[in-house]
């Protein structure tokens, strides 16, 4: 406590010396006078009350389009759903919530066909564009065309897929008709990165269009409680209440969607000085981030879907003296010298401390994991916690009894003669730095000796096929990066099957990053894809999850969440990771 | 010295089309793609479609060649439209430079945006500057190792070692967390309409102000006082001393006159960085200016609009060296460019 007050004198100090050479000149005078500041704030609360009421919202990453369909980034989406809405949303245990859809279609109220084959929605009656137009069906299949068209370059087009065709049956109601059975068929026009454009504003805008379109891109018209009335790109986006909306005429007068600086002092500006009500993904050290919560001013907030952070153990052969064939499959034949023997990849996942990463480097944003699909609750397997505690001297002591021991005494086991050296890489990022830092100690306590390698996030996630460095070419023996299943889990299952190991043929291609075959697996995911939501469904999910990680092709470490703030005096937010974190924007008041 | 200006102008652009060629190039052959900060769970067959409606696909001297007509032939076009609100051939239908990030908007219309916020907060930082650090200089001259020199060789050696991202942090905390004066979020829509509105707008820049031109004026103080140091010795000052002049009128007709002209030089080979931003100071006290746009660009891959800025960069450094040059003759009566 002493040093600290020392070092604020400290500051004062350099400050006040600085002050007093700015004191010479006129132009920097708002810097002295402590009553003029008092005035300044007297005018300040007057303004307030004559601009009526603000919400200001703050995300460190400023928004590039208010919308998800032509910027995939989050912050867009999020910009977008302060005035645009899906059918429907996911509430933040992954139910779904109608929006302009009168209720959810299931089997049970004959809004899913028998044979899984087509949806069919029903938009609620007397529903307005905020210009006053009218939302008819036509702008739900309009939506999905102009998302569809290759040319537009549709960031959302993943939620289309299997999608055979949108019809508008009347104004007010849509069937959707998949190419194959779809048990889960609320991907499209479901949650913030698919919501419903209007086709008479976007008319000339489909397509390669899409990219001149200046005006239509900026402020779209929207169905939400706000609407758009000025957007400066990469920096904010000004809302006003929508006098057209179908719900309660929301709170606020003016939303304030700002963007730019850093998450630390975004959570400074909500938590310590209070300038704004809102900040988004605080991803700042967790101490730091009680401490600034301990100004009493707000509250931080968390909110877990289903991204893990882990551990990929590649199940070929990275090794460079192989040059073009490394980390290829080849049919199985260029299996990886150690990694393929389950008990060492075991050990090493015994020999992690999750609870230790999850706390010290994530806080609030983490919870420790043993699945690759940790949520929404009823798909996750309670099969693997036995991971949540380290055990490194079990982890030893399963390598003794499986022979693989340092038989030359220089600290690293063998197995066959090779030694267990393993290459580790993953993107630059301070805190998977750390957590690579705390792994390679664990490691060296059971024997493996680790190389650890990180790249610029924009070349590991880049995708170049030109690059050796990308996380899809893998030629290193363990990566680690997060994604997620969505709401529903095939989607993400799918990639993990034999077909989609990428390879030289198929440009790297494919989902099956750590190249692991599993004829099991495959066989469960197909009949995944033929069992519509239910028990059975859960049962198989569960299934395919304990595969994956008990064949250590994966090791979870991380359910990594959204950390948000919000002052104390703004109510009705609800975290969602699910969905936008605006998903219900319409019921935030004071 | 009419000759000298046309030659220099000519030269100027041959080295503008090679830096817009050695940029683009760099860009273009440098790893990294605006797909890779889409969410990993987009697959990479929509990434490659959206690679394709950006453009990403065509070989390189398409590209070079399309942008070069786009940004000499179709903005300049768009721009005098604007300005004077008139229909050159077919408008709606002439491609511009637009951005990967934000698809739709043109590049230079988000320079524009972001022009004002830059000239005022940096620009006025340095005037700042300037207004301080030639006095301090002078000062500091004329009363070499007196107290107020010492001082200010103290303040300007802080001024220009401790990095503007360490000074913004401290102001933040000082001035808007513990006591609350200045806001720390930089408001871009307000609008200039009556006098509370305005200390409103001097308060929000105060901070951002106060770090860059302290940086600054460190800089040129030191400047100042070393080339009024090279002029007290002369003779023409003592011949001054010797006619009678008061001490006043010696320093400021004499001494600083002639010791100003490297020190406007200076002056002007900086204006460039005005434009070009003061990328963390922006960053740091969310100012959404040239600097910040320039950074997003970067963090995005969003390679047509750091293109661009980064050529409008280079051809304000081109243009300003060449005024200083001029400036440099003008004042400087021994210098005579033929």
């Amino acid at each position: 406590m002493m040093g600290r007050h020392i070092s604020t004198l400290r500051v004062i100090a350099v400050l006040l010396a600085m002050a007093f050479l700015l004191a010479a000149c006129p132009a920097a005078a708002p810097t002295g006078g402590e009553s003029m500041a008092a005035d300044e704030e007297m005018a300040e609360e007057e303004a307030m009350e004559e601009e009526g009421k603000v919400l200001t919202i703050l995300y460190w990453q400023a928004a590039s389009l208010p919308g998800p369909y032509l910027s995939g980034g989050t912050k867009d989406q999020d910009a977008g759903a302060v005035t645009l809405e899906p059918l429907a949303n996911y509430d933040p245990d992954g139910a779904l919530v109608p929006k302009l859809a009168t209720e959810i279609p299931t089997i049970e109220n004959g809004g899913i066909s028998e044979d899984l084959m087509s949806i069919t929605w029903t938009l609620k009656e007397g529903l307005a564009w905020s210009d006053g137009s009218d939302v008819t069906a036509d702008d739900v299949v309009f939506t999905w065309q102009y998302c569809i068209d290759e040319a537009t370059g549709c960031t959302a087009s993943e939620a289309f897929l299997g999608i055979e065709s949108v019809e508008a049956l009347d104004a007010r109601t849509i069937v959707i008709t998949f190419d194959s059975p779809t048990p889960y068929p609320y991907n499209a026009f479901v949650g913030a990165n698919t919501p419903i454009i209007s086709s008479v504003q976007f008319a000339d805008c489909v397509g390669a269009a899409a990219q001149t379109c200046n005006e239509q891109n900026t402020l779209p018209l929207g169905t939400g409680p706000y609407r758009i009335i000025d957007f400066k790109v990469n920096d904010v986006a000004v809302y006003e209440r929508n006098p057209h909306y179908h719900g309660e005429p929301a709170y606020f007068d003016t939303v304030i969607f700002k963007g730019g600086g850093d998450a630390a002092s975004a959570a400074r500006a909500v938590l310590e000085t209070g300038e704004a009500d809102y900040a988004w993904n605080l991803q700042v050290e967790p101490d730091i981030l009680r401490d600034m919560e301990a100004a009493g001013l707000g509250v931080v907030v968390a909110a877990f879907a289903g991204s893990v952070e882990r551990i990929l153990v590649n199940q070929t052969n990275p090794d460079s003296a192989l040059g073009d064939d490394r980390s290829e499959y080849m049919d199985g034949e260029n299996a990886h010298p150690f990694l393929t023997f389950a008990p060492i990849p075991q050990a090493m996942s015994m020999a992690i401390d999750r609870s230790l990463i999850s706390e010290q480097l994530y806080g609030f944003a983490g919870q420790p994991t043993c699945n690759v699909i940790p949520a929404p609750l009823h798909y996750a397997s309670t099969a693997n916690d036995g991971c949540l505690t380290q055990d490194i001297d079990g982890a030893n002591a399963l390598l003794d009894e499986n022979d693989v021991v340092d038989s030359d005494g220089d600290g690293i086991r063998e197995y066959n003669g090779m030694p267990l050296k393993v290459s580790y890489q993953t993107s630059t990022n301070s805190v998977r730095q750390k957590t690579q830092a705390l792994i390679r100690q664990w490691w060296s306590q059971i024997g493996i000796e680790t190389e650890l390698i990180n790249h610029d996030a924009s070349v590991f996630f880049g995708g170049d096929p030109n690059s050796p460095d990308t996380y899809q070419k893998f030629y290193t023996d363990l990566q680690m990066y997060t994604t997620g299943p969505s709401i529903d889990p095939q989607q993400h299952l799918s990639n993990w099957v034999c077909s989609q190991i990428p390879m030289r043929e198929n440009v790297w291609g494919g989902g099956n990053i750590f190249r692991g075959c599993n004829t099991e697996y495959d066989a469960l995911f197909e009949q995944l894809t033929q069992t519509p939501v239910g028990g059975e469904r859960e049962a198989l999910v569960k299934q395919l999850n304990d595969i994956n990680v008990q064949s250590f092709y994966q090791i979870p470490l991380v359910n990594r969440g959204g950390v948000s703030a919000h002052l104390n005096t703004l109510k009705g937010v609800n975290i969602n990771d699910w969905d936008s974190e605006m998903w219900n924007i319409a019921e935030w008041h004071r | 010295m009419g000759q000298y200006l046309v030659r220099r102008l000519l030269t100027i652009i041959p080295t503008l089309i090679a830096i817009s060629f050695v940029i683009f190039a760099v860009l273009d052959l440098a790893p990294g793609d605006p797909t890779s900060q889409l969410p990993e769970t987009i697959r990479p067959e929509i990434r490659q479609q959206i690679r394709k409606a950006m453009g990403l696909d065509e070989p390189f001297p398409v590209k070079y060649g399309l942008w070069m007509r786009q940004f000499f032939v179709n903005e300049p076009l768009s721009l005098l439209e604007n300005a004077f609100d008139i229909q050159i051939g077919d408008g709606e239908k002439r491609l511009r430079v637009t951005s990967w990030g934000s698809r739709g908007v043109p590049v230079m219309d988000m320079i524009m945006e972001r022009m004002p916020q830059t000239l005022w907060v940096v620009g006025l930082a340095y005037i700042v500057a300037i207004a301080i650090a030639v006095p301090i200089g002078v000062v500091s001259a004329i009363r070499q190792y007196s107290i107020f020199d010492q001082v200010g060789t103290f303040i300007s050696l802080i001024g220009y070692s401790i990095p503007t991202f360490f000074t913004g942090l401290l102001m933040i905390l000082l001035f808007s967390v513990k006591l609350k004066w200045f806001p720390m979020i930089y408001d871009t829509n307000l609008q200039i309409v009556d006098w509370r509105s305005f200390v409103e707008q001097l308060r929000q820049s105060a901070m951002p102000v106060a770090v860059l031109g302290f940086f600054q004026a460190a800089i040129l103080a030191r400047f100042t006082r070393s080339s009024m140091l090279d002029n007290i010795p002369m003779d023409y000052v003592r011949t001054a001393t010797a006619k009678g002049f008061r001490e006043r009128y010696v320093v400021i007709r004499h001494i600083l006159r002639n010791s100003l002209i490297p020190v406007v030089t200076l002056i002007a080979l900086g204006i460039p960085a005005i434009f070009s931003g003061a990328i963390i100071t922006e960053q740091i006290f969310r100012v959404n200016g040239l600097g910040a746009l320039l950074i997003g660009a970067i963090q995005l891959n969003d390679i047509p609009l750091v293109q661009t800025v980064t050529f409008i960069f280079a051809f304000l450094i081109v243009v300003f060296n060449l005024i200083a040059d001029v400036i440099y003759g003008i004042l400087d009566p021994r210098i005579r460019y033929s």
